[in-house]
């Protein structure tokens, strides 16, 4: 089973080794790990999908409250939460090929960041089951290479 | 509902207000923050990049610095003193080697949860990264094995990084916490600003349990026909042995401590059932697993303790407390987990039991007659024993011999093996920390060092290193430190020319086929090697050989009034096996007698 957790932590250096050290050490796998600045420059969040049963979360959270450099851990058990992914992929193209992929492109809302002759660089945002179809769809025309960013969420709340 | 923990936050304290100091260099800035934590003693092993603070550290007149004869005995030293006293450890390396010397230390720090604090002078801040002379990533090295660690990257941060050290060290559950610092930084210089407090937003080692869980506990005491007790470490961490004599004598729940509990309950008490475990008692290990309702405090049910994890004590209800959330339903999925400091909880418990009524008594424990009269017959049948012989000096028989003549009065360290089983077994303990043992990483050679460092902040306790020949010689040249700096620690070897655990397990699970575990001269199989007397003497220690048994007790003597360090090297048989034992992932009543 797939978690996400987002971890604010102190935004000082060696912390995403700490962090990282802690699920090798223990066996724990990481799907994808996302860290950026927060509104206070003095911390950074984590956004990571975690693949595991309840009993390794449990472990994963308490191991990450025990790190003295973590501050607050919110773990996403359930829908109440809001999570975005961006990837850049790079499709093949040709003169037959390149209008039905800016017309998908078009109804994902993915924008072409990248034209060269024979292929296209494309930015696109979701959820990750509106980036999976994406890729699906792109897999026909020849897809040559992925960048993802992780996902990162944030909690529902007024 | 997303499952959100409460953030960590410490508890705002009065308005202190930080101090300024002179200016002066990093290193004298450091030496000052040790003082003002109150720091005595520190092991130490110079060389290029710590060599600044050592020079400040002439100019201390507060801080003793003793010099080890290698890094590892200088940090077992650290942890010797820590668990003797409870106080913080300090040890100091140079980088590098020195560093990474230190580095089984803070292993056996960390898995015995040990309060520590680690220093390592690094290469210029510049130079790091560059693969510089003696550098070595000593921060990425310790990651995994410590409680927290730090680079000092700025003169400016010393005071507040020691400060917090010592702090997260010795609070909640302790640990080691290592501090490297580039030898620019020891050198720059500036007017240091010690904070009046540490402010640790992600750190809250403070855990109380709430009365809920304390009033369910006392609940299921109240059911309970066949209670026992299996505390550990984290009593002795929490200085909760008095609470715990007190709660076991108003609740008359019998006692069985860890190898790393051993002292928290004194085992002369009717209700101790010594400890548990491969190498514990019969008794305490049926009484645990046979429980109804096991009170577990302070322990981290680990696989030593408990076999097969999910045979372990399966028919009984499990409470857990304990101050490391991390533990809780970690190796064993428990009924009820408390997360507290557990000296609160004892005390919490104390209190709730006095106004219910149930009053402490001090002897004629009567409460539990059948369950009593079960835990006897498994102490007739099955008590600690050996087969003693005429003259061929048996090891267990060292070790009763050393308990009666200093009365169970010593402190008592060990290295690792079959002699620090039998240690466990045959002294008998009556106070908290009085058996310093590497429990959790299994660390040869800790015994001596240990004792050094007991000794040091003990000087008026006797200490006394019941060792193994091989584990003996891992730390041989701390004999060296000893002389040098008159500390009268004091080394038993039970001397069987082998690794007598490892021959045990050739035996059991090998067809005795030996596999390098011969520590001897195989061409000259008679002499006996090494000569530890020889040894010593070349170190300007006292030490004696002990062949007969008639020898033993007027030897031990001489050993225990020296005043000085000294060395008995007594011949054991090795063919003696530690039992009872429960072979690895077994349970109870596979137990070998």
């Amino acid at each position: 089973m797939r978690h996400t957790i987002s971890v604010l932590v102190e935004n000082k250096f060696g912390v995403l080794t700490r962090i990282a050290g802690l699920f090798s050490g223990r066996g724990f796998n990481i799907d994808t790990l996302n860290v950026g600045p927060t509104l206070d420059p003095s911390t950074s969040r984590m956004t990571i999908v975690v693949r595991g049963d309840d009993k390794t979360l449990d472990q994963v959270v308490k191991q990450l409250n025990k790190l003295v450099d973590v501050i607050e851990i919110t773990d996403f058990r359930d829908g109440e939460y809001v999570d975005r992914e961006l990837m850049m992929v790079r499709v093949q193209v040709n003169a037959k090929s390149r209008a039905e992929i800016m017309q998908i492109c078009d109804i994902f809302r993915a924008k072409i960041i990248d034209v060269q002759h024979a292929n296209v660089a494309i930015e696109i945002t979701g959820n990750e089951s509106k980036i999976t179809k994406f890729l699906f769809l792109m897999e026909s025309f020849g897809i040559i290479d992925i960048t993802r960013t992780g996902k990162v969420a944030m909690a529902r709340k007024e | 509902m997303a499952h959100k923990t409460a953030p960590k936050s410490s508890k705002s304290r009065v308005k202190a207000q930080p101090e300024r100091g002179p200016v002066m260099e990093g290193s004298d800035i450091l030496v000052s923050c040790l003082e003002r934590e109150g720091v005595d003693t520190i092991f130490a092993y110079p060389g290029g990049c710590s060599m600044p603070i050592h020079q400040a550290l002439t100019r201390s007149k507060k801080i003793r610095t003793i010099l080890p004869r290698h890094e590892q005995g200088g940090v077992f030293a650290a942890e010797g003193f820590a668990r003797a006293t409870g106080r913080v450890g300090v040890v100091m390396a140079t980088s590098g080697p020195g560093a990474t010397n230190l580095i089984t230390g803070i292993a056996d720090a960390f898995m015995d949860s040990t309060p520590l604090v680690a220093i390592t002078g690094q290469v210029p801040s510049y130079m790091i990264g560059k693969g510089a002379f003696q550098e070595t990533d000593v921060f990425g090295l310790t990651l995994p094995i410590v409680k927290h660690n730090y680079l000092i990257l700025d003169v400016n941060d010393i005071p507040r990084v020691v400060k917090e050290a010592f702090h997260i060290a010795s609070t909640g559950r302790p640990g080691p916490v290592l501090i490297d610092i580039p030898k620019n930084v020891q050198q720059a210089r500036t007017q240091p600003i010690y904070p009046a407090k540490v402010n640790l937003r992600g750190y809250n080692p403070e855990q109380f349990a709430d009365d809920v869980a304390l009033n369910e506990v006392i609940g299921l005491i109240k059911q309970a026909k066949n209670p026992m007790i299996y505390c550990g470490g984290g009593i002795l961490s929490g200085h909760a042995s008095d609470e715990l004599l007190e709660f076991v004598e108003r609740t008359q729940i019998p006692v069985a401590t860890t190898l790393m509990g051993i002292g928290c309950f004194p085992e002369t008490h009717p209700l101790s059932l010594k400890w548990l475990g491969m190498h514990g008692t019969v008794y305490a290990n049926n009484a645990v697993n046979e429980a109804d309702l096991l009170l577990a405090i302070g322990v981290r049910f680990d696989d030593r303790v408990t076999g097969k994890v999910e045979k372990f004590a399966e028919h009984g209800t499990i409470v857990h407390i304990d101050i490391d959330n991390s533990e809780l339903n970690k190796n064993k999925i428990v009924k009820l987990p408390i997360l507290s400091d557990v000296k609160y909880a004892l005390n919490r418990l104390n209190q709730l039991l006095d106004k219910s009524g149930q009053k402490r008594v001090k002897s004629n424990f009567a409460k539990y007659p059948d369950w009593f009269k079960q835990i006897d017959a498994w102490k007739r049948e099955f008590p600690l024993g050996f087969k003693d012989t005429e003259d061929m000096i048996q090891p267990q028989h060292v070790i009763r011999t050393l308990c009666e003549m200093t009365k169970g009065e010593a402190i008592i360290t060990t290295g690792v093996g079959q002699h620090q089983m039998w240690a466990g077994q045959h002294y008998t303990f009556t106070h908290p920390r009085t058996f310093l043992t590497s429990a959790g990483l299994g660390s040869m050679g800790y015994g001596f060092p240990a004792a050094m460092g007991a000794k040091v902040a003990c000087p008026d306790r006797q200490v006394i290193d019941i060792d193994g020949d091989g584990s003996f010689l891992m730390n041989v040249q701390e004999l060296a430190t000893a002389h040098v700096e008159g500390i009268a620690a004091k080394a038993i070897i039970l001397n069987n020319q082998h690794l007598g655990m490892v021959v045990q397990w050739e035996d059991k699970f090998y067809g005795s086929n030996r596999g390098h575990t011969f520590l001897g001269d195989p061409r000259d199989l008679k002499r006996i090697y090494p000569d530890y007397v020889q040894i010593c003497k070349g170190f300007g220690v006292p030490c004696e050989r002990v062949l007969h048994k008639k020898d033993l007790r007027a030897a031990i003597q001489r050993l225990l009034d020296s005043k000085e360090c000294y060395v008995l090297d007594v011949m054991v048989p090795y063919t003696e096996h530690v039992l009872p034992m429960i072979p690895t992932n077994m349970t109870y009543k596979d137990v070998i007698v």
